[in-house]
C-alpha cells in the first residue's frame, strides 16, 4: 500500500519532465532524423537517401556557413569567458556587502527584457543613426555618419551580450567559494600574478568555467535573432539556412538534415571541450 | 646572535583601532618563537604584516638585516603555513610542493630530488603522487609544511595550524614539530591561542594582548615569572586572591585577604601601595593541604571544600575563600585525606612561589 502511494506520487513527480523530454525534445529530433533521410522523388513519392547531407556538402554555401557559425561561435565563447571572468572575479571576491548584491543584480537585469528587446537595444546604439554615431559625429571624429551595423563585430558584440550572463554566474559561484588563503598561499610561495592565475585560480574554477562555456557555446550556435537582426548579407548564421529551409523553401528534409548536422556539431565540440580540459560532463553539470 | 626577524614600533591600524600596537621584536636564528594570544589580541595580523600580506602603518620590518616594508609576498624569504594549510586542491602533494621550486626555475630533475628529499624528512616517503584530499589531516599538516620547508626559507610562519586536528593528534604533532623546527634549523615563528601548544615547543612566547606584548621569555620564566596579571592568569592554571596591601618587607607583600586571613607572596609589580587592593598570585600545585604544622614562613588561609576533581595526575580539589574559588593540586600519590564536601581546610604555601599585583593595574 504505502509503495503503491510512494510510487504513484514519484510517478506524478516525473510526468512533467518526461512529457518535456518525449514530446518537446525526443520525438521532434527522431522525427526530424527520419525526415532527414528521406528523398522526395515526386510530390507523392518519398524513399530513402542521403541526397540532403549530399546536397550540404556539394553546395559550398551551405558548409562554409556552417563552418563560419562553428568559428564564430567559438570565437563569441572565448571572448565571453574574457570579459566574464574579471566581471565575476570583482563580483566574487572584491566587491563587498551590498555593492555586490547589487553588481550581480546589473547582470540579470537585462535578461528581464527579450532577446528581441535587447537586440533592438544594441542596434539603438549601433546604426548610423544611432547614439555612438551621433557622438562621434558632435566629438568631431569622423565627418559623416557611420554605420555600425549589419557586420561580423555586430554581432559579436550581440552574442557576447546575451552569453554573459550565463558565464557570469557560474565563475562567481565557484570563485565565491575559494579559500582566499589559496591564493595567498599561491603568492606566499613566490608565484607572481600571472602564476596565481594560471596555477591556482583557473584550476579551481575550470568546472564553472568549462560548464559556462558550454552554455554560452550552446545559446550563440543556436541563436537566430541576434545574427539576423544585427547581421549583413555576409554574415550568415547556419540557423538561418535552417529557418529558410523550413519556412520559406518549404524544402523540410534538407531543413530536418541541416538541423542534424547542426546538433552533431554543437554535441562534438562539447565533447571535444570537455576531453581537452580534462573535466566530465557529470562534474561540470553537477 | 643573529637575528632573523626584528621588527621595531609595529603598528596596523584598523579604523581608530590598533590591532597591532608598537610592537618590536627580535627572534634569533633557528628558534622557535611563538606568540600567544587569546582570538582578536591581533596576533593573525601580525603574522599577516611578517608575511607581507598587510603593510604596517608605522615601524619596520627586518629580516636577516634586510628592511622587507615594500617586499611583496612572493619575493620575501618567508613562507607561511596557513591554518587550514591552503594546499592546492588541483596539484598532487608532489606538485604541491614543487610549486615553489618551479617559481624558482629548479630544473625537473633537481626538483624531483628535493621532493622525494623532503617528504622522506617530514615522514611520509613516496606520496608524491596522491591527492591532498585522500590523506589524513596529519598528513595534510606534514604536506603543507614540506611546500615550505623545502624552499628552505629563512623564517616560517604558521598560523594555528594544529587547530583542526583531534586532541590526540595535536599533543603528537606538538612534540614533532618542535623536532622538525631543530632538524630543518629554521627559524619558526607561531602564533597560537594554545598556551599548551607555546609552551611544550617554543624557546621563546610573546604573551600578546590588544595589539601589545605583555611580555616576552622563554616558557619557563613566562610560567614561574609572569610580569602582568595577565599572563599569570593566562598561561597555565592560576589562583587569583584579591585583598588589601598591608605591608612590604624584604620584597614580600603582605595582604589581608577579604576573609581576614594575613598572607604573603613576592612583589611582582612596582604600582604597590599600602592600603590598597593588590591581587596575589599562586599556582593550584603550589598550594598545600596542611593539618595545623605549618613550615616557617609559610601562609595559610582557611577554604572550604566545594568539590573533588579527579584528572589522573593533575587531580584537583575545588575549593573557595571568601567566595572566590580556589584549586589546589592534589598530591599525586593518593595521600590526599579523604574530603567531603562543606569541610574545612587550610590551604599553605610558600611566600617565594606566589606573586602579587597591584588590583588597580589591569
Amino acid at each position: 500500500m504505502r509503495s503503491s502511494v510512494s510510487r504513484l506520487s514519484l510517478w506524478l513527480l516525473l510526468t512533467p519532465f518526461l512529457l518535456w523530454i518525449v514530446l518537446l525534445v525526443l520525438l521532434p529530433h527522431l522525427q526530424m532524423l527520419r525526415v532527414s533521410f528521406q528523398v522526395r522523388e515526386s510530390w507523392d513519392t518519398l524513399t530513402w537517401g542521403l541526397q540532403q547531407y549530399q546536397n550540404f556538402f556539394t553546395e559550398s554555401y551551405y558548409w562554409r556557413t556552417f563552418v563560419r557559425t562553428g568559428v564564430m561561435s567559438l570565437f563569441t565563447t572565448f571572448l565571453t569567458l574574457i570579459i566574464a571572468f574579471p566581471i565575476a572575479w570583482y563580483i566574487a571576491r572584491l566587491a563587498r556587502g551590498r555593492s555586490k548584491g547589487i553588481l550581480f543584480m546589473a547582470c540579470l537585469i537585462p535578461f528581464w527584457a527579450s532577446e528581441l528587446v535587447r537586440t533592438y537595444g544594441w542596434m539603438i546604439l549601433l546604426r548610423e543613426s544611432g547614439l555612438f554615431s551621433s557622438w562621434l559625429q558632435a566629438l568631431g571624429w569622423v565627418d559623416g555618419p557611420v554605420e555600425m551595423l549589419y557586420n561580423d563585430v555586430a554581432v559579436i558584440i550581440g552574442l557576447v551580450y546575451n552569453g554573459l550572463l550565463f558565464m557570469v554566474v557560474p565563475l562567481v559561484t565557484t570563485l565565491d567559494g575559494m579559500d582566499e588563503n589559496l591564493v595567498e598561499a599561491g603568492y606566499d610561495l613566490g608565484g607572481g600574478h600571472g602564476t596565481v592565475l594560471r596555477e591556482i585560480v583557473v584550476p579551481w574554477a575550470m568546472p564553472s568555467i568549462v560548464s559556462g562555456c558550454i552554455v554560452v557555446f550552446m545559446l550563440t550556435l543556436g541563436s537566430y535573432l541576434t545574427p539576423v537582426l544585427m547581421g549583413g548579407k555576409d554574415s550568415a548564421w547556419f540557423t538561418e539556412q535552417i529557418f529558410t529551409q523550413f519556412i520559406t523553401r518549404f524544402n523540410w528534409e534538407q531543413g530536418a538534415a541541416l538541423g542534424v548536422l547542426l546538433l552533431v556539431l554543437s554535441s562534438v565540440i562539447v565533447w571535444l571541450g570537455l576531453k581537452v580540459s580534462g573535466q566530465s560532463l557529470r562534474k561540470v553539470m553537477g | 646572535m643573529d637575528s632573523d626577524l626584528f621588527c621595531e614600533g609595529l603598528v596596523r591600524r584598523f579604523g581608530s583601532n590598533a590591532a597591532v600596537d608598537h610592537i618590536s621584536l627580535d627572534v634569533p636564528a633557528g628558534t622557535f618563537f611563538s606568540i600567544l594570544g587569546p582570538s582578536g589580541c591581533g596576533k593573525t595580523t601580525l603574522l599577516r604584516l611578517l608575511a607581507g600580506f598587510d603593510k604596517p602603518d608605522e615601524g619596520d620590518i627586518h629580516i636577516r638585516g634586510q628592511r622587507m616594508n615594500d617586499v611583496p609576498p612572493n619575493r620575501r624569504p618567508v613562507n607561511m603555513v596557513f591554518q587550514h594549510l591552503a594546499l592546492f586542491p588541483a596539484m598532487s602533494v608532489g606538485d604541491n610542493i614543487g610549486y615553489g621550486l618551479k617559481r624558482r626555475k629548479v630544473p625537473v630533475a633537481e626538483r624531483r630530488k628535493r621532493i622525494a628529499g623532503v617528504l622522506e624528512q617530514v615522514g611520509l616517503p613516496g606520496l608524491e603522487y596522491r591527492d591532498p584530499q585522500e590523506l589524513s589531516g596529519g598528513q595534510r599538516q606534514r604536506v603543507a609544511l614540506a611546500r615550505c620547508l623545502v624552499l628552505e626559507p629563512t623564517l616560517l610562519l604558521l598560523d594555528e595550524p594544529l587547530g583542526a586536528l583531534d586532541l590526540k593528534l595535536r599533543e603528537q604533532m606538538k612534540v614533532e614539530l618542535k623536532h622538525l623546527q631543530k632538524q630543518f634549523g629554521t627559524t619558526f615563528v607561531y602564533i597560537t591561542h594554545d598556551q599548551s601548544e607555546a609552551m611544550v615547543m617554543s624557546d621563546q612566547v610573546a604573551v600578546m594582548r590588544e595589539g601589545r606584548f605583555d611580555q616576552v621569555a622563554p616558557p619557563e620564566e613566562l610560567y614561574r615569572e609572569p610580569a602582568t596579571p595577565f599572563v599569570a592568569g593566562f598561561v597555565g592554571d592560576n589562583n587569583r586572591l584579591a585583598g588589601e596591601l598591608v605591608a612590604i618587607r624584604d620584597n614580600l607583600a603582605e595582604i589581608r585577604l577579604d576573609d581576614g586571613s594575613l598572607v604573603q607572596g613576592r612583589v611582582a609589580s612596582g604600582d604597590l601601595e599600602t592600603g590598597r587592593r593588590a591581587e596575589l598570585y599562586i599556582r593550584p600545585e603550589s598550594l598545600v593541604l596542611s593539618g595545623d604544622a605549618l613550615s616557617t614562613g609559610f601562609s595559610a588561609m582557611q577554604a572550604k571544600v566545594r568539590t573533588t576533581l579527579f584528572d589522573g595526575a593533575n587531580s584537583r580539589v575545588e575549593a573557595e575563600n571568601g567566595g572566590q574559588p580556589v584549586y589546589a593540586r592534589l598530591p599525586q600519590d593518593g595521600s590526599a585525606p579523604k574530603l567531603s564536601a562543606g569541610s574545612a581546610i587550610r590551604l599553605a604555601w610558600d611566600p617565594v612561589l606566589a606573586r602579587v599585583f597591584g588590583a588597580d593595574n589591569p
